[in-house]
């Protein structure tokens, strides 16, 4: 697992590349839970564009930071999934609670 | 196709992405489309993502794959764990239970094998362990347009 930061503005942009399961849920629980402390981070955009699988364990990484986020006034948004990571998102509840974008620039101009 | 294949290995979460590729990998002499194999390679994930975090917690234990497929393209996929077992099964099957939220887990395991699987069976006794069913029929590829000589001259 891959992860790229890029802060625009007060929004920080996650770029996930390669297998979120509970194994690498821990490093990118860790990674990002750093960042937001260290940066003055107001939104996080989860872009999942090169994110080749998710299982619910991925599920638990955005809705922990979307507690996190949210509750300090944020939002929280998820662009470039799959349609099997969709699946999962829609399953889990996930598109009630924050927008899905197709891609991170779409996700950006809605923030 | 009728075939089988067995898979053991330790409980780390390491290897949960070795079992679903390992299983897929099986799988896909089936010819399943992109999404029926997505759809197999979660259900295993989740499955041994399980074992590994309720079946066995802190300990290291053995967990066991077996993998059939029968003559109509069904396959049967089992994961077994000797590990905690589960007290109340209605209650861990239930969407968005877990026994471990400090972890950040979901709670929607059972429920993704259950939407992605056609059938999900579970056997568990405490102290004994956990027995995952899974099945999943795979539907033949697409007829071939050009039929191979043998076939023409039936």
């Amino acid at each position: 697992m891959q992860i790229g930061f890029e802060m625009q503005g007060r929004t920080l942009v996650a770029r996930l590349k390669g297998e979120l399961d509970h194994h690498s849920a821990a490093t990118v629980r860790e990674q990002l839970e750093d960042i937001i402390k260290r940066q003055n981070v107001k939104n996080l955009i989860f872009d999942f564009t090169e994110l080749g699988f998710m299982d619910s364990s991925g599920i638990g990484v955005i809705i922990g930071r979307y507690k996190l986020i949210h509750g300090m006034g944020g939002e929280v948004a998820v662009s470039g999934a799959n349609a099997h990571i969709d699946r999962i998102l829609a399953l889990s509840g996930i598109k009630k609670l924050m927008n899905v974008y197709k891609n991170t620039n779409l996700a950006l101009k809605a923030i | 196709m009728n075939n089988r294949m067995k898979l053991e290995f330790l409980s780390k979460s390491s290897n949960e992405s070795f079992a679903r590729a390992t299983v897929a990998a099986f799988v896909s002499q089936l010819d399943p489309t992109l999404s029926d194999l997505s759809d197999i390679r979660t259900a295993v994930s989740e499955a041994v993502t399980n074992a590994i975090i309720h079946g066995y917690g802190d300990e290291t234990g053995t967990v066991v794959i077996t993998c059939e497929m029968d003559a109509q393209n069904q396959v049967t996929i089992v994961v077994e764990d000797h590990g905690a077992g589960i007290a109340d099964l209605a209650l861990a099957r239930t969407p968005l239970y877990t026994s471990r939220p400090e972890m950040e887990r979901s709670g929607m395991g059972f429920t993704v094998m259950e939407t992605f699987m056609d059938s999900v069976d579970v056997w568990s006794e405490e102290g004994q362990g956990t027995r995952v069913t899974m099945t999943k029929t795979i539907a033949p590829p697409e007829e071939a347009s050009i039929s191979t000589p043998d076939q023409a001259a039936q």
